[in-house]
């Protein structure tokens, strides 16, 4: 079957079916963005892991940070059937030719945050990649049902740190408030830029990459979060949020994606401290990954010479 | 009888540990070893909270996993030296986790068959894990050892920096159920095979003095519990 016949007929394109060079080139670009993204994503709640006020809390938040580099691993796996490598893909994270989510430029200022990031963060995550488990790209697809089930249970587990927090202390309900009042807004610009101004939706759409619209998936967002933010007990910091019965959706303020454009730029809270821990990792690990690989080669020798 | 200091150095060394594994995760050389690292931490981390929920038996003052944890000085850590002390070098943290993984195994596989229930149980689940660590700092050891020049000598570098804390591992502990000594043996046996099968060549060097047994620590531990501890002392009696 042809691209256009497969993708007419819902199917699934897989590493060995022919597919227009722009069409691989997207979802390269977006599949390392996404893997990009669960690395860097480990610094913020990473923050959090010696100080975790509780050694449940501990323990549930390493399992969480060690599942986003698992989330990683499987990315990266599924961007290579496009034929790059893994190595490259980080090599042009690291020289900023390739970006993350701006979202992981926000810092991480109280143990509060590692309730917002899963609650707000990880939900908008799910809410973006829900419809990407039928992405027309088959590996794609797959890699997202598996980190779609791990991020719903990160959003649970987020939710409940919260609600945890609005119902304890004066001090912790603050602490939870201030976390959501600097969160929310830089979740709704995980969405991306309105329709109007998003150049490259379209074509997305017509390949049966993306399935919706940013606007209509931050409606949806939206819609979820303001009933879970009255259960919590905690405000979202938008006075125009209110129920439209007209719409049967919840109208909310303007965003200012001005600030969104900033951060993109490198110019957010903590750009340049993610580069400089990635890249900083990478470059101490370096000694490591050429032992592993002059360990293999003289392995290797040696049962050849056995042999 | 089972004494709480004995089941406090258990947990110690565990606790402290996953503290110090902790740190690697979004730090590892390859995003495998983030996952292989936070995987030992988390065992560790676990491990820590049994034996801490059992000290808290063990004592009968009514004292849970976090009271002990995070409300605990460090004169009254009961943990070895070998594992409070920074391991921001992967060569260190593998040198220090082949000795560590070495005696833990020996460790856990006498309490599973000793005495104390509790204690076997626990020491049961532990063995397992145990093992994993054991396989996965034979092979770290391995690479770095009998790699490139730089990790072979980094590798060496490691060890002798490591090797001076094995002896508090065999130091006495009042009320122990197995008496450390009796792992002395077979702990360093199980480590010297690796060091030679990866050519590197056991650090002739005197041992530290140590007293994490008795509470008397580096300068290291005070900065692991104030950084470990801070946010739970700063909201006295609250729920997390």
């Amino acid at each position: 079957m042809s691209f256009d016949d497969l993708l007419a007929d819902d199917g699934r394109v897989e590493p060995r079916d022919e597919m227009p060079d722009a069409y691989r080139r997207t979802l390269i670009r977006q599949i390392a963005q996404h893997a990009h993204s669960e690395i860097i994503g480990m610094q913020p709640e990473g923050n959090w892991i010696s100080r975790a006020p509780s050694l449940r809390r501990k323990a549930i938040l390493m399992a969480k940070v060690q599942d986003e580099a698992g989330h990683g691993l499987y990315l990266y796996a599924a961007a290579e059937t496009l034929g790059v490598e893994r190595a490259d893909l980080l090599d042009q994270l690291h020289t900023g030719r390739q970006k993350y989510s701006s979202i992981f430029n926000y810092p991480t200022l109280s143990w509060a945050d590692v309730g917002a990031i899963g609650w707000l963060v990880d939900g908008a995550a799910i809410v973006n990649q829900v419809p990407l488990c039928r992405c027309s790209y088959g590996p794609y697809a797959r890699a997202m049902v598996r980190v779609c089930k791990e991020e719903s249970f990160h959003q649970r587990q987020g939710f409940e740190i919260l609600h945890t927090l609005a119902h304890g202390t004066p001090e912790q309900h603050a602490m939870a408030q201030d976390a959501v009042d600097r969160y929310w807004w830089p979740s709704l610009m995980m969405f991306g830029p309105p329709d109007d101004s998003s150049p490259n939706s379209a074509q997305s759409m017509a390949w049966g990459i993306k399935r919706f619209s940013n606007d209509d998936l931050r409606r949806r967002f939206v819609d979820m979060t303001v009933p879970q933010a009255e259960i919590l007990g905690l405000t979202l910091p938008d006075p125009d949020i209110r129920w439209s019965e007209e719409r049967g959706h919840y109208d909310f303020g303007p965003i200012d994606f001005t600030e969104l454009g900033e951060v993109i730029a490198g110019n957010g809270p903590c750009n340049r401290d993610r580069m400089a821990h990635r890249v900083g990792a990478h470059e101490a690990g370096a000694w490591v990954r050429d032992a592993a690989t002059a360990y293999e080669a003289k392995r290797a020798a040696r049962a050849e010479g056995a042999a | 009888m089972t004494s709480f200091d004995y089941v406090l150095a258990l947990a110690d060394d565990a606790l402290v540990s996953a503290q110090r594994m902790g740190w690697w995760i979004s730090r590892a050389p390859e995003l495998e070893e983030d996952l292989a690292l936070a995987n030992i931490g988390l065992d560790q981390l676990g491990q820590a909270r049994s034996l801490l929920s059992y000290a808290g038996v063990v004592e009968g003052a009514g004292r849970s996993e976090d009271d002990l944890a995070y409300l605990r000085d460090d004169r009254d850590f009961r943990n070895v030296w070998l594992v409070e002390r920074p391991q921001t070098d992967f060569g260190v943290a593998m040198a220090r986790l082949l000795i560590l993984s070495a005696y833990q195994g020996e460790l856990y596989a006498a309490l599973a068959r000793g005495t104390d229930p509790t204690l076997a149980a626990i020491a049961a689940k532990a063995v397992k894990e145990v093992a994993y660590h054991r396989d996965h700092a034979r092979l770290w050891t391995l690479r770095l050892g009998d790699g490139t020049d730089e990790s072979h000598a980094r590798m060496q570098a490691a060890l002798e920096g490591e090797w001076p804390h094995v002896e508090e591992l065999f130091a006495p502990v009042e009320g122990a159920v197995v008496d450390p000594s009796t792992l002395r043996a077979a702990t360093l046996a199980r480590i010297e095979s690796v060091v030679h099968e990866a050519t590197l060549s056991v650090p002739d060097v005197a041992p530290a003095i140590g007293g994490g047994r008795r509470g008397l620590h580096t300068e290291h531990l005070g900065h692991l519990l104030a950084d470990m501890q801070h946010l739970h002392r700063s909201h006295p009696g609250a729920t997390w």
